[in-house]
């Protein structure tokens, strides 16, 4: 069987990392931006399956480090929804435009 | 040797009273205050007399010399082995003396207070600073250590900053305040310079050691201090100098007097404990604590025998013309301290020289007593007839005829006439000074003289003179409810016993016990020699009698007899105005403001400088923290693209 090559997969993460990085900066809802940065997450994970898949096949840290990535994301996740929740109660809006006290 | 650690707690009680009152005092103890006041300090005073009578009559003594005991000595700040500010009590001949009479004027000031300062509002205050006042001056006392002597002494300074500025609300007494501490701060720059410079000549701050050192000539702080010189006079008459201006300035000698008679601005009872009995003269329990190091250096004993001669004959001349009872009493004061510093001035230290050091101790113990009693005799009279000025007085002998008698008691004992007690210290110091050195001995009689015409002129002027003024001053007084007559029997019990005590304190045999070096002194009253300051003073008082008994017009002759002269004297010989001269004219365009300026253009230029740098800077970034969170990713996005441009790139 042909094997696909390793640009090949680094190509989709780029791609993924970026269109999670263009969304991160255009959606103005909290939730879509949470939903981009686990995008970003996601790209970072495909690196690391990758590269210990073609240049490490005996090792197995990239493995461990994209299942710990998993899981500080659903952590994150987690936090980044009470924060929503609050930040709604309090300003009847999860826009971030509409939270722009913290500034000088 | 026994045990006087008890003594420790002589100073501690009014330390503890004043905390007490100064924190709660308003609240709970508004009226109570002075009871507790005066019970404290009285457990105080039978302290003293304990240790007095253990110290003297027991065991103080040993093989006929009285010993210097260190009863506490404890290690405060230690700089280096031998260099340490120590806090202790010693306990020899002057500080017990000292100790007496300190908590005896103090607690007669105290009970007088209790009916003079009745219906203040700050009552409670008032005893507090009292007994802060107190605390302080015990401590200065029992000081075994130069530097445990300049703390105290400040916080004498302080105390009596705050008791002469008491009457706050009045702009007369803040100035007073204001100046009494200026003027003894500048004095006490002298002593500090003094203390550091003999400080770093012996090696050492403690006082026993620093005596030790700089009395045997072949030691080799006495070597090296003699042989460095500045400005052609030795470091050590420098160092000794430097101190007795400290002194100078708390004990009001020209030219640094000229705070203690604005000082009268305070309640009268302030005046007699500070200004009359005990702080003025911590000037010269300086001198005599210090005296076997003075006794080393002729030119220091010279400089302290001049000032103390200058000022006594000054002082006395001023008195004669003031007005203000406290005014002149102020000046008597300054006259009388001046002769117990020209005393010690012509003293030697140890056996039959030191004659002038023992009449100097034995002056100061007696002008305690009878001048206390003429301020809290002047303090009934004001509180009579609500005024200072001698022109509202007259007449009042029948009228209060306690204050009177005591009056009469304290002006005789000034006067030097015997048996009261101000005889046989004067004796003492104008033997010494004809012994020593014959010009101060004229100044110091014709003072004696001159300080009996001035004490009897204010006694004729108050108590005699003019009877109908009196009374017209009286019937025509305000409402009767306000006429309190002679005052209460706390204001006349002090006078009691003050004048039993001006009348029998000379008799202690003064010499046994309190001399240079601890060995009694053998001492007699020369009938033949007593003659001439007694016969003086007498001259001087019938002459005070015919001008002043009754209103009469030769005491206006004797004015334009002197004319400008007296003018000057009245004006205070324009001492005040000098000061005010070469400080507004002299200091501050000269000193001052250009040192105000460099304050505030480069001193605060340079922070302005840089506080408006830092805001400018600020304003034109603060910008960037807009609180979107989508452009603080967008930095962090950046930064992490630099860094990867920096590290492929750049640091390959």
């Amino acid at each position: 069987m042909n094997e696909i090559p390793l640009t090949h997969i680094l190509f989709v993460s780029t791609a993924l990392f970026f269109i999670g990085m263009y969304g991160l900066f255009t959606r103005r809802n909290i939730i879509t931006m949470l939903m981009s940065i686990e995008l970003m997450l996601n790209s970072v994970n495909i690196n690391f399956v990758a590269f210990n898949k073609y240049l490490f096949p005996d090792k197995l840290d990239g493995l461990f480090f994209s299942l710990f990535i998993i899981t500080i994301a659903a952590a994150e996740a987690a936090v980044a929804i009470a924060i929503i929740i609050n930040l709604y109660r309090s300003h009847q809006s999860i826009d971030v435009d509409d939270a722009t006290e913290m500034k000088f | 040797m026994s045990n006087y650690l008890y003594i420790l707690w002589i100073p501690l009680l009014p330390l503890a009273t004043f905390v007490v009152l100064g924190l709660f005092g308003r609240k709970y103890f508004a009226k109570t205050a002075g009871m507790i006041g005066t019970a404290s300090l009285l457990t105080s005073t039978l302290l003293s007399i304990v240790a007095a009578k253990q110290y003297f009559f027991v065991d103080g003594k040993v093989n006929g010399v009285y010993q210097k005991i260190i009863a506490l000595k404890y290690t405060w700040l230690q700089f280096s082995p031998n260099v340490s500010i120590d806090m202790g009590v010693i306990v020899d001949p002057i500080s017990v003396m000292m100790l007496i009479v300190v908590t005896s004027v103090s607690l007669m000031v105290h009970v007088f207070s209790l009916g003079y300062m009745k219906g203040e509002e700050r009552f409670a205050t008032y005893y507090a600073f009292l007994s802060l006042f107190t605390f302080s001056m015990l401590g200065l006392i029992l000081s075994v250590n130069i530097f445990q002597v300049y703390m105290f002494w400040e916080l004498v300074g302080v105390s009596s900053f705050l008791l002469i500025g008491y009457y706050f609300n009045k702009p007369s007494a803040v100035a007073a305040s204001k100046k009494a501490f200026i003027v003894t701060r500048f004095a006490d720059l002298g002593f500090l310079i003094g203390i550091l410079i003999i400080g770093f000549y012996g090696g050492t701050l403690d006082i026993g050691l620093l005596i030790e050192k700089f009395t045997s000539v072949q030691s080799p702080e006495f070597i090296s201090i003699t042989t460095a010189s500045f400005l052609g006079a030795s470091m050590l008459t420098w160092g000794l100098v430097l101190i007795f201006m400290g002194g100078a300035g708390k004990s009001a000698m020209f030219p640094l007097h000229i705070w203690l008679p604005d000082a009268m601005e305070g309640p009268t009872p302030v005046s007699a404990l500070i200004h009359a009995a005990t702080m003025v003269v911590a000037g010269v329990y300086l001198v005599a604590r210090l005296f076997p190091v003075f006794s080393m250096d002729e030119a220091a004993l010279t400089i302290v025998t001049y000032v103390g001669a200058f000022s006594a004959l000054l002082a006395a001349v001023i008195a004669c013309t003031q007005t203000d009872i406290k005014r002149v009493l102020a000046y008597s004061t300054m006259s009388q301290i001046g002769y117990m510093m020209f005393a010690l001035g012509v003293s030697k230290n140890g056996g039959e020289n030191g004659l002038g050091f023992m009449a100097s101790m034995f002056h100061l113990f007696t002008h305690a007593f009878f001048k206390s009693l003429l301020f809290l005799g002047a303090g009934s009279v004001i509180h009579m007839v609500h005024s200072n000025e001698m022109k509202d007085m007259g007449g009042l002998r029948k009228l209060m005829p306690i204050t009177h008698a005591a009056f009469l008691i304290a002006c005789l004992a000034i006067a030097g006439i015997p048996p009261f007690a101000g005889f046989f210290s004067k004796e003492e110091i104008l033997t010494a000074a004809f012994h020593e050195n014959k010009l101060i001995y004229g100044v110091a009689l014709f003072t004696a003289a001159l300080t009996s015409f001035y004490m009897f002129r204010l006694y004729f002027n108050i108590f005699w003179s003019k009877e109908a003024a009196a009374k017209a001053h009286h019937s025509a007084g305000h409402d009767e409810s306000h006429d309190h007559g002679e005052g209460t029997w706390t204001m006349k019990l002090p006078l009691l016993i003050l004048a039993a005590c001006a009348v029998g304190v000379g008799f202690i045999p003064f010499s046994q016990f309190i001399t240079s070096d601890g060995a009694a002194l053998e001492t007699h009253i020369d009938m033949a020699f007593s003659i001439a300051p007694v016969a003086l003073s007498i001259i001087a008082i019938l002459l005070a009698a015919s001008f002043y008994k009754s209103h009469n017009a030769k005491s206006d002759k004797a004015v334009a007899f002197f004319g400008g002269f007296y003018r000057a004297a009245y004006k205070k010989f324009y001492v005040d105005e000098l000061y005010l001269f070469i400080t507004k004219k002299i200091v501050f365009p000269l000193i001052g403001q250009p040192i105000a300026w460099a304050d505030r253009n480069i001193v605060d230029g340079f922070m302005l400088l840089l506080a408006n740098t830092t805001a400018k800077i600020s304003t034109a970034i603060k910008g960037l923290q807009s609180g979107k969170v989508q452009n603080y990713a967008l930095y962090f996005f950046g930064g992490v693209l630099a860094l990867s441009v920096l590290f492929i790139y750049i640091w390959k």
